[in-house]
């Protein structure tokens, strides 16, 4: 008698647990993003609109955009670490990045003169190329995953040149 | 079945209490429901935050008719339609922010009696553990509301708190865009935070207060010495109209009439600051509309929040995600890490009394560094203060250990 009650307590008890995982799965899925959101997420912007040394700020994904056409000048100044963030489109370098602070994602504001960005928020400062040169942020601002399109660059996209960032550790994935 | 006395008029006392029991819930909720006598004005703070909840309640109720949770209607539906055309819509408003800050001032004297008396020791360990889980339904459903007016500090704070849960170096920008349903703070955003405001969170505060009662319920409420005496025999001499002799008095209506004294006092202050001070409750940077290409020069949360945000500030983002994490629940661990015996107000307490004093005092310093922009002297004061912190909780289970019994 009383192992048919455990069996049936037993039996009930697992189809109620498979009821209530599969629920809890349909939850999970409803609090994704949309389709329509996802679907939304790729802005094409053209290189040759962009004049040195001119912060310009673009949207993606509803996140600002820098992109910053570096002149020969600043070109000077970079190493071989922090040329790697930059993208070559017809001989032309471009930092191009997700304009929030990497510590906890204020927008830093670009200072011409002393060519670095400053983030009000907490005091993290990025030169040029974005990349950290004063802590708290832990890294250089993240590159928006990018596919090269002539001199047009769609952002959302992927291209040999991203990949290789993503590889070797010049950016993180957005 | 039970018997039903059919000459018994409908609606009449003993038909109601033929079927619903009237006479015994009576009993058993308020008037044979014993409070202490040696008590003082702080163990009133009980009631007066379940009445403040019931006015966040009520003025909320009248806020949801106008609210509208779209990102492009939400600021105007509570910066115009609420605020110039809805009749008396600005004092929902304004009752409803003064409320929402109020609540916290109230909840942490609530928790540093209980700290100061000792109401957190053994019988009483539920009481405190549900408190601290209020506590935290409560910064939930704050946090909540303040995104529902898609103002900059609404949009800003909404960035940098689910930024928090990406947990630093774990990079789990896929579980942050899950709790957005977006990328950014966007409708969904909006649309969900506006749900878990007016219906899940209300929901859970009222379960975790039931909870919250029905832990007091045994133990009963701990008194201005601690002591220890037996309710039964105290409730037995007050019954046999031993009124005087008695240490007990029942919650209804010799307590709740001490209770009430204590909320008209606390309700002047509360509508004076609702109608003369309500602007402390509004942040000026809230009134620009949320822009996500835009960050204000400074973010910082809501008063009530300092203490926690400073903790997480002045360290690097890993050590400072760890440190915050543990500031969060660490109050909850007090019962265990309280090592003494004794139940007794701190001041008789020793060691632990210079410990309670300074635990009050440091998370009031953190308070104000939070607020203040994190440059120079100001950022060392509140890192020293955030060492103090954790170092006060390590010290405490050695200082209570060392105690003498009592």
């Amino acid at each position: 008698m009383s192992n048919r009650r455990d069996f049936m307590g037993m039996a009930l008890g697992g189809f109620t647990a498979l009821g209530g995982l599969g629920a809890l799965m349909a939850m999970k899925k409803t609090w994704d993003p949309l389709p329509s959101v996802k679907s939304a997420g790729f802005t094409t912007i053209d290189l040759k609109d962009y004049k040195e040394n001119e912060l310009v700020t673009e949207k993606w994904r509803g996140k600002p955009i820098f992109v910053l056409k570096q002149s020969k000048e600043l070109m000077a100044k970079t190493t071989d670490e922090t040329k790697k963030r930059l993208i070559e489109v017809n001989g032309d370098h471009y930092m191009v990045c997700v304009g929030l602070c990497t510590h906890l994602g204020c927008i830093p504001g670009y200072d011409k003169a002393n060519e670095s960005f400053l983030c009000a928020c907490h005091g993290g400062v990025y030169d040029a190329t974005a990349m950290v040169t004063k802590a708290p942020p832990p890294r250089g601002l993240d590159i928006p995953p990018f596919k090269i399109e002539g001199t047009k660059l769609v952002l959302g996209g992927t291209c040999p040149e991203y990949e290789k960032m993503l590889a070797d550790g010049t950016t993180l994935k957005v | 079945m039970a018997h039903f006395d059919e000459n018994a008029k409908p609606f009449s006392h003993q038909w109601l209490n033929e079927r619903l029991a009237v006479d015994t819930l009576k009993r058993v909720m308020s008037a044979e429901y014993w409070i202490p006598k040696n008590i003082n004005f702080l163990w009133a703070m009980g009631m007066v935050l379940a009445a403040t909840f019931g006015i966040l309640l009520v003025s909320g109720i009248f806020l949801l008719m106008y609210y509208n949770p779209s990102v492009d209607l939400a600021f105007d539906s509570v910066n115009y339609t609420i605020m110039t055309e809805v009749g008396y819509g600005w004092l929902w408003r304004h009752i409803h922010g003064v409320g929402a800050s109020l609540v916290f001032l109230i909840i942490y004297i609530h928790m540093f009696t209980g700290i100061y008396y000792g109401s957190y020791k053994r019988g009483r360990e539920l009481i405190w553990i549900s408190g601290m889980l209020l506590f935290v339904l409560f910064s939930a459903e704050a946090f909540s509301g303040y995104m529902l007016p898609w103002g900059q500090m609404s949009y800003w704070a909404g960035m940098v708190i689910t930024n928090l849960f990406a947990g630093g170096s774990l990079h789990a920008d896929g579980f942050v865009e899950w709790i957005r349903g977006d990328y950014v703070p966007a409708q969904a955003f909006l649309s969900r935070f506006f749900m878990l405001h007016v219906l899940l969170m209300p929901l859970l505060i009222i379960g975790g207060i039931v909870f919250h009662f029905g832990t007091l319920r045994l133990p009963h409420v701990n008194n201005q010495d601690g002591e220890d005496f037996d309710f039964e025999e105290a409730a037995a001499l007050w019954k046999s109209g031993n009124k005087k002799e008695s240490k007990v008095i029942p919650f209804s209506p010799v307590f709740l009439s001490k209770d009430v004294f204590v909320m008209g006092v606390y309700f002047i202050l509360f509508f004076y600051l609702v109608f003369y001070h309500f602007e402390f409750a509004m942040d000026p940077v809230n009134f620009d509309p949320a822009n996500g290409l835009s960050t204000p020069a400074h973010i910082y949360p809501e008063w009530y929040f300092l203490w926690s945000y400073e903790v997480l500030r002045p360290f690097s983002t890993d050590v400072g995600l760890i440190a915050f994490a543990i500031a969060q629940v660490i109050f909850l661990t007090l019962p265990f890490m309280d090592r003494s015996p004794n139940v007794a107000p701190a001041n008789r307490r020793g060691k632990f009394h210079i410990w309670f004093w300074a635990m009050l005092a440091d998370m009031l310093v953190l308070t104000f560094m939070g607020k203040l922009p994190p440059e120079g002297i100001w950022s060392t004061i509140g890192f020293v203060a955030a060492i103090v912190f954790f170092a006060l909780w390590i010290a405490l289970p050695f200082i209570t250990k060392s105690e003498k019994k009592l």
